[in-house]
C-alpha cells in the first residue's frame, strides 16, 4: 500500500517506521524544518518537507495514487482539514485522523472523518511504552460505553506498597482490574498484597483519574481520593 | 441580524464596527481577550454600551461558541488567523447549527477555491490582492507607467 502520514512528531515518526517495517511505501509530510531535518536523516526520502493543508503538497506528495492518508499532526483542525481533503478531493478510499483533544471529537464526526483515533489509544500502542513514575497511562477509551482503562506503575513510596487489595477504598466508579508483576499479568484478588514495581490496570469512569492517582502515588494512604 | 464573528483580528474587529454601525446585533468570539481593545478602535464609547458582545474562547470549543450566541446566529464569519480553523468552524455552524449565511475568510486560494465548489462560501483576500496587483501592473504597462494617483501627486 501507498499512504501518506501527516505530521513527523513523535506519533507520525514511529507510525512511518513502522509501515516502512511493514514493506509499505510511506511519505512522511512535515512542516516544521528544523523537525524535517531530523526526522530526515534517519528516514530520506521517505519524508517531505511542507504544510499538507496546501493541496500542491499533498498532491506533490502523490496523493492521487495513495490508499491511505493518515493525519497525526497535533492540530486537530489541520486532521480534520487533511482528511477531509483526501477523502473528498482526492478520492482516498481511507484515512486516519488523530484526535488531540477529545472534546473535538464531535467534530470528527460531524465531518463523517472516520475512524478518528484518540491520542490515547491505538496511538500509545505504537510508542514505546515508557510509563513515568506514577504517571497513569490511558490504555483504551470505551466512548460509548463511558469507561476507561488505565494502567499505574508503583512506586517505591506509593501509598498502597504492602497493602491487601480488599483493603483499598477505591473510588466509586473505578475497579482494580489486573495486576502484571515481574512480566507476567493477574488478576487480583482481595488477598493480593501490592508490591513495588507492580503495573495495576484499572478501569474507571471518565474524570476519575486523579482520585486514583491520589490513591495510588506517593502521598496516597491507599484511603481513597 | 445576529451577526457571530470568529477571530477578531485587523479583518473581524473592522467587520463586527461594520456591521454594529449598520444596525446589526454583533458578537464577536476571540481567543485573546486583548483583541476586544481592536474593537474599540475609534469608537467613543465601549464596545457593550454600543451592543456588542464579545467572548473569550477557541471557535472550535463548542461551549465558546454557543455562550457567544451561535444557536441563535444568522450570520458566521470566520475570520481567524488560520485557515483550516476557519474551514472547519464554517462547516460546523453550517451544519450543525444551521445557520444561514457562513462566510470563512481563507488566505490560501487553492483551498478557498475547492471548499467554495463543495458548497462554503469563502472569501480570500490573497486572490483578490493578486488580481489587484497584476491589474495595476497591467494598467501602467498599458498607459505608459502612469496611475492616477501618482500623477494627481505629480500635478
Amino acid at each position: 500500500m501507498y499512504i501518506i502520514v501527516v505530521g513527523a512528531g513523535k506519533v507520525g515518526w514511529n507510525l512511518a517506521r513502522e509501515l516502512l517495517e511493514k514493506g509499505h511505501e510511506v511519505t512522511l509530510i512535515e512542516s516544521n524544518r528544523r523537525r524535517y531535518l531530523t526526522v530526515e536523516q534517519e528516514l530520506e526520502h521517505n519524508v517531505s518537507y511542507g504544510d499538507a493543508s496546501e493541496l500542491w503538497v499533498l498532491e506533490r506528495a502523490g496523493i492521487q495514487r495513495a490508499d491511505m492518508v493518515i493525519a497525526v499532526t497535533g492540530d486537530d483542525e489541520d486532521n480534520m482539514l487533511i482528511c477531509q481533503v483526501a477523502r473528498e478531493k482526492y478520492l482516498v478510499e481511507r484515512i486516519i485522523a488523530r484526535v488531540n483533544n477529545p472534546r473535538n471529537r464531535p467534530h470528527f464526526d460531524l465531518l463523517g472523518i472516520k475512524p478518528s483515533v484518540s491520542a490515547t489509544d491505538l496511538i500509545l500502542r505504537l510508542l514505546e511504552h515508557e510509563v513515568p513514575e506514577y504517571g497513569l497511562v490511558h490504555l483504551l477509551d470505551l466512548q460509548e460505553e463511558q469507561l476507561e482503562i488505565i494502567e499505574m506503575l508503583l512506586g517505591k513510596d506509593s501509598g498502597v506498597t504492602g497493602r491487601r487489595v480488599g483493603d483499598l477504598h477505591m473510588p466509586e466508579g473505578s475497579l482494580l482490574i489486573s495486576v502484571l508483576r515481574s512480566g507476567k499479568g493477574f488478576v487480583p484478588t482481595a488477598d493480593t498484597v501490592l508490591e513495588e514495581g507492580d503495573e495495576v490496570l484499572a478501569v474507571l469512569d471518565p474524570g476519575k483519574e486523579d482520585d486514583l492517582k491520589a490513591l495510588f502515588g506517593p502521598e496516597g494512604n491507599g484511603d481513597g481520593g | 441580524m445576529f451577526v457571530l464573528i470568529v477571530g477578531c483580528g485587523r479583518v473581524g474587529s473592522s467587520v463586527a464596527r461594520g456591521m454594529l454601525r449598520d444596525g446589526h446585533e454583533v458578537s464577536c468570539l476571540d481567543e485573546d481577550p486583548e483583541s476586544h481593545a481592536r474593537l474599540e478602535v475609534g469608537l467613543e464609547k465601549s464596545w457593550e454600551d454600543l451592543g456588542g458582545h464579545f467572548t473569550v474562547g477557541a471557535g472550535l470549543e463548542t461551549e465558546a461558541l454557543v455562550a457567544a450566541g451561535i444557536e441563535r446566529a444568522d450570520a458566521f464569519i470566520a475570520s481567524t488567523d488560520g485557515d483550516n480553523t476557519n474551514i472547519i468552524i464554517a462547516q460546523i455552524a453550517q451544519k450543525r447549527y444551521r445557520v444561514a449565511t457562513v462566510i470563512a475568510r481563507v488566505l490560501d486560494p487553492l483551498r478557498a477555491e475547492w471548499y467554495q465548489r463543495q458548497g462554503l462560501h469563502t472569501v480570500c483576500p490573497t486572490s483578490v490582492a493578486i488580481d489587484m496587483l497584476e491589474g495595476a501592473v497591467r494598467k501602467a504597462a498599458e498607459g505608459g507607467g502612469a496611475d492616477p494617483d501618482d500623477s494627481a501627486a505629480a500635478a
